[in-house]
């Protein structure tokens, strides 16, 4: 058991605590009215408050995590890979989609993503990619008809 | 009674119309698709599929959507039976001793044994759902919004405080899940809430790309790496290999029967969905059997009873939803969520306004149930196949999936940004502990009980006590208030868990 996963609890009471806070300093400036005639920061407050008084019981009954525990996930070390995979997948979906083309969006999608597993090839990345693009191409531009041109300047 | 024949009728008249048919069909084939391929699940799927069936019909949308989620429970004991892969969450019991009887040469039993669980729990249950909806929804007709209100109150409650994992962070989650809602302009005063900024944010956060990031990508980064590739060799398996024996019946059908009951009363309480529904039902059988220790060495006992509950809670799952329009679980909530983009209001007045909706439904999980034992009974070689795809090829592609899904909802790049980053901070979550599924029913319940709060407090002057005064309001309130103090009484006496997991088996 890391340091990390000992304090997860209090980790955990914080993050919502502060998310109840933001809520409540936020639903502040809406106007809270009155309880006949709420205004529209009433129930942001509200529910801001719930999440501090949440966050604060989560850290007062902060477990040791028991690894026997049906409950128990360890925290376990960020896959960077994976998550750089991903992010990078999604953002080149974003950026081809409407500039390159619905064919090299789905490409560079999966490919990207493809390559986050450490033991996927080049080679493999390729073919799945390559194969994922045409079906999604037939299914999506032809089939579905989503806006965007397949490959801008030559199949719009 | 002979009304209820008519509308069952009629509702087979809706659901047997070509189109809906063949929704029917694809919604239960993907299901059982997904239910097969280990790491894929029954929320990123409908979520993925949901913007497409924004140019439906209705009716058509709701049968197809359905069916992916029952569809993917016989698709899932397949994986924990074959391949002792938990991957679905409400099958991970099955392991236990379905897994067992696979090593002996029994797996063809265990899984004809469970489809005969599955027909019999899902009759059951969508009995259940015939009788009860409507008897439901008539009792509610006359809430009033102190009413509604004070039922979202238990079913929030109950939705995250029965459900897996700390009671304390199922209630932040669904607290955050309101407070999520709330972005966007506020439909009482035309004030902007929570945008940031962005005009994106006017219409509030995109349902698909919540439950997508939540449910899709935080998913994929945890298991890109971790889920490892399966090894098994591909079991042989005919549609003979299915056949139980005479003495295997005897011995399997009292436990369905005795599951069926147990997923039946698991589905009435809202938060104690098919999962929790297939523990009991398990460790009854083991409790009540003369011999409990061959549980854990293929009992058949092991795998009829929690199959037939998981069966009858699943289809008893869609009771409160469709008649008091309180889902009890995330799938529900976003079946909820379906509805209302396509601009019908779920409540108590479903079944007697959109009554193509709720007996065609019905009628669809007859014909959809039956589809589905075609479709795994012989075809079983088909289905054992497809349980080698490998994770590392089915994530890209899903990935891409919820790129497109994301952004076909409502044609906003802006939606599968934030997709991305509800993927990141899910990711976050998971790793702290918090199961995020009130997430989902908080955010679809949300801007219905913030709407009949304000309405109940507006009709009594602003006095708290309206919720009080009246009896059914009162009573649910108490109720609410006794599920905390047993929940305080539980965590105080911090019993064991009854049923030792398979490992992984939550993941």
């Amino acid at each position: 058991m890391n340091a990390f996963t000992a304090y997860r609890d209090y980790i955990a009471g914080c993050l919502i605590a502060a998310i109840g806070g933001f809520a409540v300093l936020e639903g502040q400036t809406y106007g809270i009215g009155s309880l006949q005639k709420m205004g529209s920061g009433f129930f942001p407050v509200v529910l801001g408050a719930g999440m501090i008084l949440m966050g604060v019981l989560m850290a007062l009954f902060a477990q040791k995590p028991m690894p026997e525990s049906t409950a128990y996930h360890a925290i376990t070390a960020p896959d960077w890979r994976a998550a750089a995979g991903i992010a990078l997948g999604v953002a080149l979906f974003m950026a081809l989609a409407n500039r390159a083309g619905l064919a090299p969006a789905i490409f560079a999608c999966v490919f990207a993503a493809a390559l986050g597993n450490r033991r996927t090839t080049l080679k493999q990345a390729t073919l799945l990619a390559l194969g994922v693009m045409v079906f999604g191409v037939l299914l999506f531009a032809y089939g579905l008809k989503v806006p965007f041109p397949i490959v801008t300047g030559v199949l719009n | 009674m002979e009304g209820s024949f008519a509308s069952l009728a009629h509702g087979f008249a809706v659901a047997l119309e070509w189109h809906n048919l063949i929704w029917c069909f694809v919604g239960v084939i993907v299901g059982n698709i997904v239910g097969v391929l280990p790491g894929m699940g029954v929320l990123s799927t409908i979520s993925i599929l949901l913007p497409l069936t924004f140019s439906m019909q209705p009716v058509a949308a709701l049968l197809m959507l359905s069916g992916i989620y029952y569809g993917a429970q016989y698709g899932g004991a397949i994986c924990s039976i074959l391949l002792n892969l938990p991957c679905h969450p409400p099958h991970a019991v099955t392991c236990l001793d379905g897994y067992p009887m696979t090593k002996q040469g029994r797996g063809g039993v265990a899984l004809g044994i469970t489809m005969l669980a599955a027909i019999i729990g899902a009759a059951f249950g969508i009995g259940q759902m015939m009788v009860m909806a409507p008897f439901i929804a008539a009792i509610a007709f006359k809430f009033g919004p102190q009413e509604i209100c004070a039922l979202m109150l238990l079913g929030l409650l109950a939705g995250s405080t029965l459900a897996k994992g700390s009671p304390i962070k199922g209630i932040a989650m669904t607290l955050f899940g309101i407070l999520l809602s709330l972005a966007g302009t506020d439909i009482n005063t035309g004030n902007e809430r929570f945008t940031f900024g962005f005009i994106e944010l006017s219409d509030g956060f995109e349902l698909v790309a919540i439950s997508l990031g939540l449910f899709g990508i935080a998913e994929f980064l945890k298991s890109v790496n971790t889920v490892a590739p399966t090894g098994a060799k591909p079991v042989k398996l005919g549609f003979r290999d299915l056949r139980p024996s005479r003495a295997e019946l005897r011995q399997g059908l009292p436990p369905i029967l005795r599951g069926t009951l147990v997923g039946s009363l698991c589905s009435m309480i809202p938060g104690t969905g098919p999962t929790i529904a297939s523990f009991i039902a398990y460790a009854l059988e083991k409790k009540i059997s003369r011999t409990p220790k061959r549980f854990g060495h293929g009992a058949i006992e092991g795998v009829a009873a929690p199959e037939a509950s998981t069966h009858s809670a699943v289809q008893g799952d869609f009771i409160p939803t469709m008649s008091l329009g309180i889902p009890g679980d995330a799938v529900m909530a976003l079946l909820l969520g379906a509805l209302m983009i396509h601009g019908i209001q779920p409540g108590p007045r479903l079944i007697t306004e959109q009554p193509d909706i709720f007996w065609g439904l019905i009628a669809s999980f007859w014909i959809g149930n039956l589809i589905l034992v075609f479709l795994n009974v012989p075809m079983i070689g088909i289905w054992v196949k497809l349980l080698m795809v490998p994770y590392r090829y089915l994530y890209p592609t899903a990935l891409f999936f919820v790129c497109i899904g994301v952004f076909a909802a409502r044609n906003e790049m802006f939606d599968v940004a934030a997709t991305l980053v509800f993927g990141g901070f899910g990711y976050l979550l998971l790793q702290l502990g918090f199961e995020p599924a009130p997430i989902l029913l908080g955010f679809v319940l949300g801007p219905r009980l913030e709407e009949n709060f304000r309405r109940a407090l507006l009709l009594s002057r602003g006095s708290l006590e309206t919720f009080i005064d009246r009896p059914i309001s009162a009573t649910f309130i108490a109720i609410s208030a006794l599920l905390v103090v047993a929940q305080i009484l539980a965590a105080l006496r911090r019993a064991k868990p009854p049923v030792q997991l398979p490992e992984g088996a939550f993941d």
